[in-house]
């Protein structure tokens, strides 16, 4: 990937996802925490254009853009008289030092590493090469995967349904 | 100047770390599952770098697992945030150092 404007929107793309991912430890108020963490997402879906991977980028956007943060709003909405700040916990020291750890690790890991980088050129199209892997050779964990938004959304009904669920009887 | 395996591994590296620190030093609930989320795109992003970029008989199933891995993160939210809101309920906080039951 060597024209400029790839190289481009990657270095952009980097410095928003990861200054937007800054923003949601720094920001002191919760909903202003999820908008950065929309645009830290929104980022990450621009990374995937750059990597040719466009079924990914959309999915990103519907269900992370879309749907988990939409879910995490409801979260902060529904606990009225919690509390809104982002604080943290006596944790932050120890947290800051492990998470650093484990940057330079992977970081250093990752450049020390003799990938087996192949040549090829970016991919022509990806949704239908997906679909046909997802009921060919992944149609059971497809299946299974079903099966386990299934159990998630009774899940999360049967937790938050009132405690007197006999009004209709 | 060119982009190639090691910036997007790099970059997914930061943003674990970010998320890691979420997960583990925020008070509240809603903060550390925004860590986890962080957490998941940051590994999906280094899925999505190694099917582009490293060598693979089938390149495009690196993209069928990060779908797979979306599936499961939308399921662990929605379980999540009920939980958030059931806890809310029950204890009237959702500040994670405030639920100290099992504390000694």
């Amino acid at each position: 990937m060597d024209d400029t404007g790839t190289v481009v929107a990657f270095y952009v793309l980097s410095a928003l996802t990861i200054a937007s991912a800054m923003g949601v430890v720094v920001v002191r108020n919760l909903i202003h925490a999820v908008v950065f963490l929309i645009l830290s997402f929104m980022g990450v879906a621009g990374l995937y254009i750059t990597l040719s991977a466009d079924f990914v980028a959309v999915t990103q956007v519907l269900i992370y853009a879309g749907a988990v943060s939409v879910l995490i709003l409801f979260a902060i909405v529904l606990t009225p008289t919690g509390d809104r700040g982002n604080q943290e916990t006596f944790l932050r020291l120890p947290a800051l030092l492990l998470a650093l750890l484990v940057a330079f690790t992977l970081g250093y890991v990752a450049i020390d590493t003799d990938w087996a980088i192949s040549d090829r050129e970016g991919f022509q199209q990806t949704a239908s090469v997906i679909g046909e892997a997802l009921l060919d050779k992944y149609v059971l964990p497809f299946e299974i995967a079903s099966v386990l938004l299934l159990v998630a959304m009774m899940g999360a009904i049967m937790l938050v349904r009132p405690e007197s669920g006999v009004e209709g009887e | 100047m060119s982009v190639d395996l090691d910036h997007y591994l790099i970059v997914g590296a930061i943003l674990f770390s970010v998320g890691l620190y979420l997960a583990l030093a925020k008070r509240n609930f809603v903060g550390v599952l925004m860590g986890i989320e962080l957490m998941f795109n940051a590994v999906n992003l280094t899925f999505v770098a190694f099917s582009r970029f490293v060598q693979s008989p089938n390149p495009l199933d690196g993209h069928v697992f990060v779908v797979f891995v979306i599936t499961v993160a939308a399921a662990e939210a929605a379980t999540a945030l009920a939980l958030a809101v059931l806890l809310y309920r029950v204890r009237n906080t959702i500040n994670v150092d405030r639920i100290d039951l099992l504390k000694w």
